[in-house]
């Protein structure tokens, strides 16, 4: 078996997952009045809000900050570079049926294929401005009105974006159980390795896989 | 990408409430054909229903009264039918709250807050006005001066309807030139008095006392 993702990355990945979660739950419940309704307490479920966003960024500050995190920093390398083949990858996806199969399968995905790459630069990008519009929401005085609503604005609809992108996230999960299991347990098999990420094995996008 | 996104999000703050307006246009007959209702989902100039209190205080329209007293000549408690009887007030403006949100072309209709008070006969100490909701925790204030203006009235209508018990109802109080948090919901009593008594955000939150739409309401 091959280690996918140490413990370190898997720790950053489940508290995330937790604070997105609370995020997406009491965030429904200040915005959908039926919701909010049945809770009530609105300060406190603001204020669980709004911590729970500002703790965002904290886990992966610590895991990425000391010498644990290697494994982590090693994948945001890998998150980072774009190349030749996920611009192939993102064409091949916009061909038809058994034609993207066959261009797909031609590839050499690294750990991570240009999806996930998206994936990972929206979720950190959007986090990052979903706190500077929820700060500018929370301690609105300094700013001007329209400055508010447009927070507002963005705040809104970029939370939407997000909850769908998450879906999305975790039904592709739920389609690839080994992939999933991964992110429990850590490790990952060769065979998997060799269809999904047939350069990360061979060591050809960073570090190889290490063997667990 | 990330940088990208955080250049977008910037610009999104600065003209977002722009293109709020634009996409509000837009989306408005489209959602107008939607049978679902799903639509009725997607970010826009919507209510967010505010409430310091857990739940929200339920008074019938027969059981309501409304008290004006204090610094008055005559003392006088209202009925949802009194307030109905009076000459209305018909105002057609934007909800805006502090905090950004806010719901353009609302229909209001109610009592002129100037007409309780010239029955009720302010006398010469009285300056000030302090509100009550019946949440029992809620209040708020207004100068004389600033509630005998003509777009400050007692509401019992909004949105082409009775005031809904999530918005205030059956009565609550709306300060067109003002923030939202002036515009008092549930409310059950008009008192005036010789100060000014700040309200319940103007304590706990340190808004400004003077709520006008525009002002950065800092500390």
């Amino acid at each position: 078996m091959l280690l996918r993702f140490d413990w370190v990355e898997r720790v950053v990945h489940w508290v995330n997952a937790t604070l997105f979660g609370v995020l997406i739950f009491t965030g429904a419940a200040l915005y959908l009045e039926p919701i909010g309704r049945l809770i009530g307490r609105r300060a406190l479920v603001e204020d669980i809000h709004v911590y729970c966003g500002l703790a965002l960024p904290v886990p992966l500050v610590i895991a990425l900050s000391g010498s644990w995190g290697k494994a982590l920093r090693a994948d945001l390398h890998r998150f980072n570079r774009w190349t030749k083949e996920d611009r192939d990858w993102l064409r091949a996806l916009l061909r038809a049926g058994p034609e993207r199969r066959r261009s797909l399968g031609g590839i050499r995905v690294g750990k991570f294929n240009a999806g996930q790459k998206l994936n990972a630069a929206f979720i950190a990008g959007s986090g990052l401005v979903m706190l500077g519009t929820g700060v500018i929401m929370r301690w609105y005085h300094p700013w001007p009105l329209t400055w508010r609503t447009g927070a507002t604005f963005v705040h809104d609809w970029l939370a939407l974006a997000i909850g769908l992108v998450i879906i999305g996230h975790i039904w592709m999960a739920l389609m690839d159980w080994d992939a999933m299991r991964s992110m429990f347990v850590g490790t990952i098999s060769r065979t998997w390795a060799k269809r999904h990420a047939p350069a990360w094995l061979d060591g050809e996008d960073g570090p190889p896989a290490p063997e667990r | 990408m990330v940088l990208g996104m955080l250049g977008l999000g910037a610009v999104g703050v600065v003209a977002g409430s722009r293109v709020q307006d634009g996409l509000d246009a837009a989306l408005a007959p489209l959602q107008r054909l939607d049978p679902t209702g799903l639509s009725g989902l997607l970010p826009g100039n919507y209510f967010r229903i505010y409430t310091v209190t857990d739940g929200y205080p339920y008074e019938s329209d027969t059981n309501y009264r409304l008290t004006v007293d204090g610094l008055v000549d005559h003392p006088t408690v209202y009925t949802m039918a009194d307030l109905q009887a009076m000459p209305a007030t018909r105002l057609v403006r934007t909800f805006q709250c502090v905090t950004g949100w806010r719901v353009d072309n609302v229909h209001w209709q109610g009592v002129a807050l100037s007409v309780l008070l010239d029955k009720a006969g302010v006398q010469t100490a009285g300056k000030d006005l302090r509100f009550e909701s019946f949440d029992g925790v809620y209040t708020e204030s207004l100068t004389l001066a600033e509630a005998y203006r003509p777009d400050v009235i007692v509401a019992y209508s909004m949105l082409g309807g009775p005031v809904t018990q999530e918005h205030g109802g059956p009565v609550r109080l709306y300060v067109a030139p003002m923030y939202g948090y002036k515009s008092i919901k549930w409310m059950s009593r008009i008192q005036v008095v010789d100060r000014v008594e700040p309200g319940y955000w103007e304590t706990v939150g340190n808004y400004a006392v003077e709520g006008w739409i525009g002002d950065s309401n800092g500390y």
